[in-house]
């Protein structure tokens, strides 16, 4: 089994307490699915908006991420998969993307 | 509040009582701070918690992040604005900022606070339909989109109508006294109307969803338990409409057939009604009986509780219940409870005596926008033996059909005219993939409050059914 690092971007909040405890268990759910199936490295962390960033040989500091709302990373999971096409598989069963969001599947690199 | 309460509905418990107690520390002149803290609290826990899991009492971690959110609030907002009067002072110190916010979040004071603000939303500058919006807004976390589904009104109009309800209850400056004992029980009938109101929304309303339907039953109930709970709150009214909402709650799931229409009260599958609710239903209605007053809410309960009691349909107490209806009419008449008596008329004594009895009702006219009243002069033509007289009543009963069940329930009622037949065909035979139809009216439900400030009847009682 490799190594995959999920990165989700983009899904708009839900605007009240049920439809946020709503999205909250589907997360729930397909993360306990992945952890059943033997896919789960890491359930990782969600991200907080605000942010710097560091720049240049004079490292400047900046306020804020680079990305706008819909490119900016919410959070990030690292999950088990054979080959790279198994990964991006699995992250279709992820909530985000009926929000309006999406999975960026990158390999871990391995020596 | 027990800690078995469902899961499902913990954000939406959750987040009244967060309005609730940030409403009492912020004031409620800074209503919008209110809402933005609270709906910042439950963004974090839900972000969190989708990652690593609901924690063991997330109910208590809610009121956490609530504090500390409404901590960060304070102390960013203290030079710009004034909180709460009487905690001004305190809030505004930071050797007893903690201590205070502590005080406030511990839980019986949260319990005091949720009833203020109940009673808060029931002022009677506001009115009764804005009242239950205004209510399954703050205490039930409806967001207005919900509300405005809850009750079939476009998001702007809702919008409007909470707005102008804020605005009343930020002009009041001042939650509800709870203390006030005076105030308190000349108030409380107004919250009882309301947690009806909202229970009726739920069991009649017109929206087309079953699961919004059921959940303002379930949220209406909730608001009576905190009522219950309280000395000066749990009177033998509030027991009969707690065992009034127990008792129709209790025939919910025979209410819709496993294709989601409605299913008649005859025909219901008392099988499926929940022993749970009728027994607290009997045990409220047993209670609410000590003293001497009677309220509406007796007598609907009483009448829920025939119905419920008659093992099969059949066996139903119409003599019972038509007395009932008459008792009801002498203490708040109105043209539902007498089109409803009317049908227990037909019951007893015939379709003939029906007809007559709905051609007395006064003020017909304010059914006017209510499909089942034509419907029922189109049930008992149809019983009379002349389905080309019921007809026309049923296509204009489908005509102002509010959702897909109604109009379905109300197409089988009109193809059974067409049989001819002097007597009623069940619409079983004649639409063999839906479950049987009602063989006599379906109980009125009373009119919704509807999109526009039109007129509806004056009350909004629960039929029996």
């Amino acid at each position: 089994m490799n190594e995959y690092l999920f990165l989700y971007r983009g899904s708009t909040r839900p605007s009240s307490p049920q439809e946020m405890q709503e999205v909250m268990q589907l997360w729930m759910a397909w993360m306990q699915d992945l952890a059943t199936r033997g896919h789960m490295k890491e359930r990782g962390q969600p991200l907080e908006g605000t942010g710097k960033t560091v720049n240049g040989t004079e490292r400047t500091v900046t306020d804020g991420p680079y990305a706008e709302a819909k490119d900016l990373v919410g959070g990030y999971t690292i999950i088990l998969a054979k080959d790279l096409d198994e990964a991006a598989e699995l992250s279709k069963g992820c909530p985000v993307f009926d929000r309006g969001g999406s999975v960026e599947v990158r390999p871990v690199m391995k020596m | 509040m027990s800690a078995d309460e469902p899961v499902e509905s913990l954000f939406r418990r959750e987040s009244g009582r967060m309005v609730a107690v940030l409403t009492r520390v912020f004031g409620v002149h800074n209503l919008s701070l209110v809402e933005d803290v609270v709906q910042d609290a439950f963004c974090r826990a839900m972000e969190v918690w989708q990652f690593r899991g609901m924690p063991d009492a997330p109910a208590a971690w809610l009121m956490t992040v609530a504090k500390n959110r409404a901590l960060d609030a304070l102390r960013r907002e203290r030079t710009a604005r004034t909180f709460a009067p009487e905690l001004t002072r305190l809030l505004e110190s930071e050797w007893t900022l903690v201590s205070t916010l502590d005080e406030q979040f511990a839980p019986l004071a949260i319990k005091d606070d949720v009833l203020r603000l109940m009673f808060s939303c029931c002022d009677p500058r506001i009115g009764e339909d804005s009242q239950v919006a205004l209510v399954l807004h703050m205490l039930c976390g409806f967001s207005v989109d919900e509300v405005a589904g809850a009750f079939v009104a476009s998001h702007a109009a809702m919008e409007k109508r909470l707005t102008r309800a804020k605005k009343v209850l930020v002009q009041a400056a001042q939650l509800f006294d709870t203390a006030d004992t005076a105030g308190f029980s000349s108030r409380l009938p107004a919250v009882q109307r309301v947690i009806y109101l909202l229970f009726n929304e739920g069991y009649h309303g017109a929206s087309p969803q079953f699961a919004v339907r059921a959940s303002l039953c379930q949220e209406a109930m909730r608001l009576a338990g905190l009522l219950q709970e309280h000395p000066l709150g749990s009177t033998p009214a509030t027991d009969a409409l707690a065992a009034l909402m127990c008792l129709d709650a209790a025939r919910l799931p025979a209410r819709t057939d496993a294709a989601g229409d409605l299913v008649a009260l005859p025909d219901q599958d008392r099988a499926k009604y929940d022993r749970d609710l009728l027994a607290e239903g009997d045990r409220l209605l047993q209670r609410a009986a000590r003293g001497p007053e009677l309220t509406t809410y007796h007598v609907e309960a009483a009448i829920a509780w025939v119905h419920t009691s008659a093992v099969r349909g059949e066996d139903t107490d119409w003599t019972r219940i038509v007395t009932l209806y008459d008792m009801l009419m002498s203490v708040r008449p109105s043209p539902v409870v007498a089109l409803n008596r009317a049908i227990a008329v037909a019951q007893l004594e015939g379709p003939e005596a029906g007809l007559k009895a709905i051609a007395e009702i006064e003020h017909r006219d304010k059914l006017a926008r209510y499909p089942f009243f034509p419907a029922a002069l189109g049930e008992l033509e149809l019983r009379a033996g002349r389905p080309a007289a019921a007809r026309p009543h049923f296509r204009e009963a489908l005509r102002l059909a509010r959702n897909p069940a109604e109009r379905r329930f109300l197409q089988q009622r009109e193809i059974a005219c067409a049989g001819g037949a002097p007597d009623v065909v069940p619409a079983s035979a004649v639409r063999a993939s839906s479950s049987a139809g009602p063989r006599r009216p379906a109980r009125p439900a009373p009119s919704a409050p509807g999109p526009s400030p039109s007129p509806s009847p004056p009350s909004r009682p629960v039929p029996s059914g």
